[in-house]
């Protein structure tokens, strides 16, 4: 029974909501809202456990692991400092100690973390990118001639933009849209699998 | 070790090295890098010049800090020219952490021009899930938005009291460096036939190109080159020119170690034979 009245739930309201898809009507649009809502709830009710998980979870780490205490207990204190000054609605105005955290704290973070990237890439460009076999130099090839476009090559620079451009919207798209077509079918297959119940794992294991 | 050997094995820590020192040389030595404008940008910029002012047009800051350097110039420039073509900007995003920088871009872009919220822009925040908030948007902003950012119900906002769902828009553009412009191409545009435009990062912009070529969307800005593209097409000096010198250095250290790689590779071969 554990099993069975998920599996119905999921028939009836997959069907339900592929029909609402294709019928344009009021009631339609009502059904439509009505579910979205719930699944708005759903999500909602997650937050709290999604939050205690995290909790637990470092506060665990911070108890057991003496060598990550240090960083435990900055992750801890950077969410109690980010909820206690984002509690009031004028904390989101900008100047608010919640935004000053915000902008000076974690826009450079984040910001600092994915330029990283740059140095990982140049790395990886020297090691990846030699010519082995055809395929690698056409790799190679493609690699070189998309990245040039942001050098200046004085009369040359034309041609080469009108190259990348033949390269992004010829060869890259076809490959692109082989690749969605075919991610397109396993969806929709896997939907049906799902709303037929045939494709259980989502549900776990008892 | 040979020098071809030498040419192969180059420690990643001189690679770093000489790479950030590629990346400050334009901070001292200041270069002007040409830049030419792709019709997919055009696009995106001529559309925005055709609306007629009071037209509302929906802006989406649909990423993180992470990507602010690629994005955050389009924000600048995209907004700065709807205000000054006295077009009225609905603005939201679907990135958790977007509110903050929505807020700063919109703010600031709003102050050079005197603009009023609720008059003349409206910034509505975020929301979660942006699959489920796009296609309550289109039934009616006023299910997945009921106040604004600020806590203004949406029937207060003088702006937004005849603007309902996307009928009452006259497009949209999602600057986005996630899974939120594939929402938008889905729900957006597939349902409700809104003309939407895409701001992505550099490295996301291949994947978008097929849906340019469908018509899906009508406009694509790629990463911070399409950022000095439509800066270049606005006149807004911005950040997006500023860090073209940036990239373009970055991108020739690059394509030096690839040369230097691939000498060394043939010349490997060649001694093996």
């Amino acid at each position: 029974m554990r099993r069975q009245i998920p599996l119905y739930i999921v028939l009836v309201s997959g069907i339900v909501f592929v029909i609402q898809f294709f019928i344009p009507s009021h009631e339609s649009e009502f059904i439509f809202e009505y579910g979205q809502d719930w699944v708005m709830v759903i999500g909602i009710l997650a937050l709290p456990l999604g939050i205690w998980s995290y909790l637990r979870k470092t506060w665990l780490t911070a108890v057991k692991k003496p060598k990550e205490r240090f960083f435990a207990g900055v992750s801890l204190f950077g969410f109690a400092i980010m909820m206690l000054t984002g509690l009031k609605r004028e904390s989101l105005m900008a100047g608010s100690l919640y935004m000053e955290l915000f902008e000076y704290v974690l826009i450079p973070i984040q910001a600092t973390i994915f330029s990283l990237l740059a140095f990982y890439i140049a790395s990886a460009a020297y090691r990846a990118f030699r010519a082995r076999s055809v395929i690698a130099t056409m790799l190679l090839g493609t690699a070189f001639i998309v990245m040039l476009r942001l050098i200046p090559l004085g009369p040359i620079s034309d041609l080469n933009q009108a190259l990348v451009g033949w390269i992004l919207s010829v060869p890259n798209m076809a490959a692109k849209r082989g690749l969605l077509i075919g991610i397109g079918l396993g969806a929709i297959a896997t939907c049906i699998k799902i709303i037929l119940g045939i494709e259980r794992t989502y549900l776990g294991r008892d | 070790m040979k020098w071809h050997e030498k040419m192969l094995n180059i420690d990643r820590r001189w690679i770093y090295l000489i790479l950030g020192v590629a990346v400050i040389v334009p901070a001292v030595v200041s270069f002007h890098v040409p830049v030419n404008v792709t019709p997919e940008v055009r696009r995106v910029y001529d559309f925005i010049e055709d609306l007629k002012p009071g037209d509302i047009f929906y802006v989406g800051i649909d990423y993180d800090p992470a990507s602010l350097a690629e994005l955050h110039p389009m924000a600048y420039a995209i907004l700065d020219q709807c205000f000054r073509k006295d077009i009225k900007p609905v603005v939201a995003t679907l990135s958790q952490f977007g509110a903050g920088m929505a807020e700063q871009v919109l703010s600031e872009v709003a102050a050079e021009y005197g603009k009023e919220s609720g008059i003349d822009y409206c910034y509505l925040g975020y929301k979660p899930y942006p699959a489920i908030t796009i296609m309550l948007m289109g039934v009616d902003f006023r299910v997945p938005f009921p106040q604004d950012y600020y806590g203004t119900p949406i029937d207060s906002i003088p702006m937004m009291r005849y603007v309902h769902n996307f009928d009452d828009l006259k497009g949209v553009i999602s600057l986005s460096a996630g899974t939120s412009s594939e929402f938008w191409i889905i729900y957006g545009y597939g349902r409700y036939f809104m003309p939407l435009a895409l701001g992505v990062t550099g490295v996301m912009a291949a994947d978008y190109y097929p849906y340019l070529q469908s018509g899906q969307i009508f406009g694509l800005i790629s990463g911070i080159k399409g950022a000095a593209e439509y800066e270049a097409l606005t006149e807004y000096k911005g950040e997006g020119l500023k860090s073209i010198p940036y990239q373009t250095a970055s991108h020739v250290v690059i394509l030096a170690f690839i040369i230097v790689s691939n000498i060394g590779y043939f010349a490997s071969r060649r001694s093996k034979k």
